[in-house]
């Protein structure tokens, strides 16, 4: 027979409703065995009592429902970012406060490069909070002007570039009358390039490949690193493109004995037909293992609201922007879920603006009727901006909602002021109103775009604080509990394996998070600032000291 | 240096025609070997009959075309063109139903080794005015519109009351009033319209591919002009020319190309001097003769399709 080994702890916070706390877990083959007192886990027969974590506080693995593996390549560049940031390893990287802070990391890591033509490539740079200053190629090229330099920028669409940079790709000349290349009094450009299509030519020579959403192994490893770290054990990739090569290295690194989480990779929407697409991924779901979870989609149905592309219901953008885009016809979206369902596939949308939301919601209705499926649980992904009435019919429609609680510390203010004004950006990611309406409901990070912490991002949903420092929307905060119970079973749910994860009780795998403080038990300022001292996934102990 | 491949930007909503146009300029291609980029391989986007061979990301076509999907990255499969061997004559981009293709032409410009030869919006004569009264895709439509060089109105035998084409051909004109506007049955638009005109250097005579419905006007006396101008009153005057192409010479005697579609124009010193000629394209009827001698020279040979 097995080995149970009964782990007792300072406290056990199960989210399991009908015994919410215990004192001790026992755990055989990598699941729990039952939660409660020393004397009731003894009742199974020979245990081992393990002491570790007798001062720690257990919680269910922590379930981050929207993050990209690319998080892990990211860091193999300079980080760049205004905030502290712990990277892979634990370093803690200061955030940089001027250009002049973000040349000199540069100039540090272009100073320990060997091969003269290698590329720095650094991440995460976010002007905004630099007063919307602008970088030159000239402030680059005080890095290098041998080698080729590039920063990509926190949003993801706009790179900064050096001279030589702009020289490999050819892109070092007058005439462009183009948005997204602005121009130098001098007619060439000055490196700041706006838009996909315009960073593509260069990224390449500085170091960004051009399959960035694409897993990597090294980047793959990182990634783990990170949620071991945030006491996270299952985690979703929301989007991959997962070519064949792609799925075969997941399969390997996800299946050797000490990788620490269970990853949800979603196919992203893009390249192949609808028909195809759901052949592609009913075939994958075949494949998946328990710890690489195979067979979701993701569909992208506009852009982002900073980035003025989320599409918006009436009054529309409060600066006068004109509306955004669409990234998917309103028929093959249609098409696309009238197919997953008839599939019985779980489909997961991203949609920033009410307006996209507002369009899922209604073409997902048909859908339903003609392929009947009362527990699909297709989520609504960011849906930052929806009202009571698209929440209430979010929930009729069995949908569940994962909101951007981090987003709304990071750029609520900016929100507030340009993008969508004070009333929506008061009632933005409204935690309080999905669960009001009765909408199962998770909260992310979406790292890279904000760090992976699933405390910070409760934190960020129990106080709706912004960078500012205001409270922004108290009506929309949520308890603890409640957060709590969205960054474990909530997750859970959206992902539908909250029968396998989300509580400490019996049956479920042996996931925990390791805590060195009760997130119950604190002041709720303090929630993100709760040590993590590793997790449990499949019964596997991962100290954080040993990464 | 090798040349510039042209690239054509197909736009329009689903439904307005693209596939088909598509499929009817492979057919057509007289010789010229195009590289159809289409976003993914949906409803197989190319007629059987012209299909040599398929690979996973590439479909071989008679004629030495070719058919590639571009998932979401445009310009890595652009790039990707350009390094075959030999290179395509022309690229068409048959952009996504809610593209912008404005922005897929401006991604084009900063390409080296491509220059854009146009933008082509296809409306369905028999939807667009709904479409563009859409709660979601209204906006969408109208934007589409107001980025295109050429209108193509399609499917227009499926008008049922006398006058509607007119209607909506008006319709368009007001709502993108820098396009020229064609109509069409089938996607059948002659290949010049599409793709642009080979220009003097190849073909020295006016087309003898107008369709039905186009004519063609040649010119080889061209006076002395200021080439830009000359370029702009093509395009933007009343004189029916839907696309031109050609050299002249300047007032110092040096050599240009210009270049037109749409209201849209172009005017590069060449390299070397090159024989002045120059021809302008547009709807039967609708070029005006006198005034384009008047502007440019007396012509040299005028085509009209029977």
């Amino acid at each position: 027979m097995s080995e149970t080994i009964v782990y007792s702890a300072k406290k056990i916070i199960t989210m399991n409703p009908s015994r919410p706390e215990a004192t001790h877990v026992a755990v055989r083959d990598g699941r729990i065995l039952g939660a409660g007192s020393l004397s009731e886990l003894q009742t199974w027969g020979d245990v081992t009592l393990d002491n570790r974590f007798a001062d720690k506080v257990l919680m269910p693995g922590f379930v981050e429902g929207h993050a990209h593996v690319m998080e892990g390549s990211l860091w193999r560049k300079v980080y760049c970012g205004w905030f502290d940031r712990a990277d892979p390893d634990g370093k803690v990287w200061s955030g940089v406060k001027s250009v002049d802070a973000v040349v000199q990391r540069l100039q540090a890591a272009e100073a320990t490069l060997e091969d003269p033509a290698a590329a720095v490539s650094g991440w995460q740079l976010d002007p905004i909070y630099m007063g919307n200053t602008t970088v030159t190629r000239a402030d680059l090229d005080r890095v290098s002007t041998t080698r080729p330099v590039g920063v990509l920028h926190a949003s993801g669409h706009i790179m900064n570039v050096n001279t030589k940079a702009l020289e490999l790709a050819g892109m070092l000349k007058t005439g462009y009358n183009h948005p997204g290349i602005p121009l130098g009094t001098d007619g060439l450009p000055t490196g700041e390039l706006k838009g996909p299509e315009v960073m593509t030519p260069v990224s390449l020579f500085v170091g960004f490949e051009r399959n960035l959403l694409d897993a990597d192994e090294a980047g793959l490893r990182n990634f783990a690193k990170l949620c071991v770290r945030s006491g996270t054990t299952t985690i979703t990739d929301l989007a991959s493109r997962m070519d064949e090569g792609t799925v075969e290295m997941m399969l390997r690194v996800t299946g050797e004995p000490q990788y620490p989480i269970r990853l949800m990779p979603f196919r992203f929407f893009l390249g192949l037909s609808a028909p195809e697409l759901v052949e592609a991924v009913v075939a994958m779901k075949k494949r998946a293992t328990d710890r690489l979870r195979l067979g979701q989609i993701k569909i992208v149905v506009d852009g982002s609201i900073q980035g003025f592309s989320a599409r918006l219901r009436w009054p529309g953008y409060h600066n006068g922007a004109p509306n955004g885009l669409w990234y998917i016809a309103p028929e093959h979206l249609s098409e696309l879920l009238h197919l997953a369902l008839e599939a019985g596939l779980q489909v997961h949308t991203h949609t920033n603006g009410d307006q996209a939301t507002q369009l899922v919601l209604e073409k997902l209705a048909p859908a339903l009727q003609a392929h009947p499926n009362p527990d699909h649980r297709f989520t609504l992904q960011h849906c930052q901006l929806a009202d009571a009435a698209q929440f209430r019919l979010a929930a009729k429609l069995g949908m569940c909602v994962n909101l951007f609680a981090n987003h709304h510390y990071y750029w609520g203010d900016e929100h507030y002021n340009l993008t969508v004004g004070p009333d929506r950006a008061t009632r933005m990611n409204a935690c309080r109103t999905a669960l009001d309406s009765g909408l199962p409901m998770a909260i992310h990070s979406d790292a890279p775009i904000t760090p992976l912490s699933p405390l910070f991002t409760a934190w960020a949903a129990v106080n709706r604080i912004t960078v500012s420092g205001r409270v922004q929307g108290e009506e929309e905060r949520i308890e603890v509990s409640e957060a709590l119970y969205a960054i474990t079973m909530g997750a859970a749910y959206t992902l539908h394996l909250d029968g396998e994860i989300g509580s400490i009780e019996t049956g479920k795998k042996a996931d925990f998070a390791v805590l060195e403080a009760d997130p119950t038990d604190c002041d709720p300022m303090e929630l993100k600032g709760i040590p993590v001292w590793g997790t449990v996934q499949g019964g596997r102990i991962f100290p954080v000291a040993e990464l | 240096m090798t040349a510039e491949i042209p690239v054509t930007v197909i736009g329009g909503y689903l439904g307005a025609g693209k596939t088909t146009m598509v499929n009817q300029l492979l057919r057509n291609a007289a010789g010229r070997r195009i590289a159809i980029l289409v976003n993914e391989f949906g409803d197989l986007p190319i007629d059987e009959d012209l299909i040599e061979a398929e690979g996973e990301d590439l479909i071989a076509i008679s004629g030495g075309c070719i058919c590639c999907s571009f998932g979401s990255d445009l310009t890595a499969a652009l790039i990707k063109l350009s390094e075959l061997v030999p290179p395509p004559d022309h690229v068409v981009i048959e952009a996504s139903g809610v593209a912008m293709p404005g922005t897929v032409a401006l991604s084009i410009s900063i390409l080296s080794g491509f220059v854009l030869a146009g933008v082509v919006v296809l409306a369905d004569g028999e939807q667009v005015r709904a479409q563009a009264a859409d709660d979601y895709i209204g906006d969408t439509i109208l934007r589409q519109l107001s980025d295109a060089d050429v209108i193509v109105h399609s499917k227009t035998d499926l008008h049922t009351c006398a006058g509607t084409v007119e209607a909506v051909n008006a319709w368009l004109q007001a709502m993108a009033p820098q396009a020229k506007i064609v109509s069409t049955v089938r996607g059948r638009v002659p290949l010049e319209i599409i793709l642009g005109l080979t220009g003097p250097g190849t073909r020295p005579e006016a087309s003898p591919h107008a369709d039905v419905g186009y004519e063609s006007l040649g010119f080889r006396q061209i006076l002395p002009c200021w080439p830009n101008e000359l370029a702009q009153s093509l395009a933007t005057g009343p004189y029916g020319v839907i696309r031109a192409k050609g050299f002249v010479r300047d007032t110092d005697g040096t050599s240009w190309l210009i270049q037109t579609v749409g209201s849209r124009f172009e005017a590069q010193r060449t390299q070397t001097l090159e024989p002045a000629g120059l021809v302008c394209i547009g709807l039967r009827g609708s070029l005006d003769a006198m005034a384009l001698q008047l502007l440019i020279g007396p012509a040299s040979s005028s085509v009209r399709a029977s």
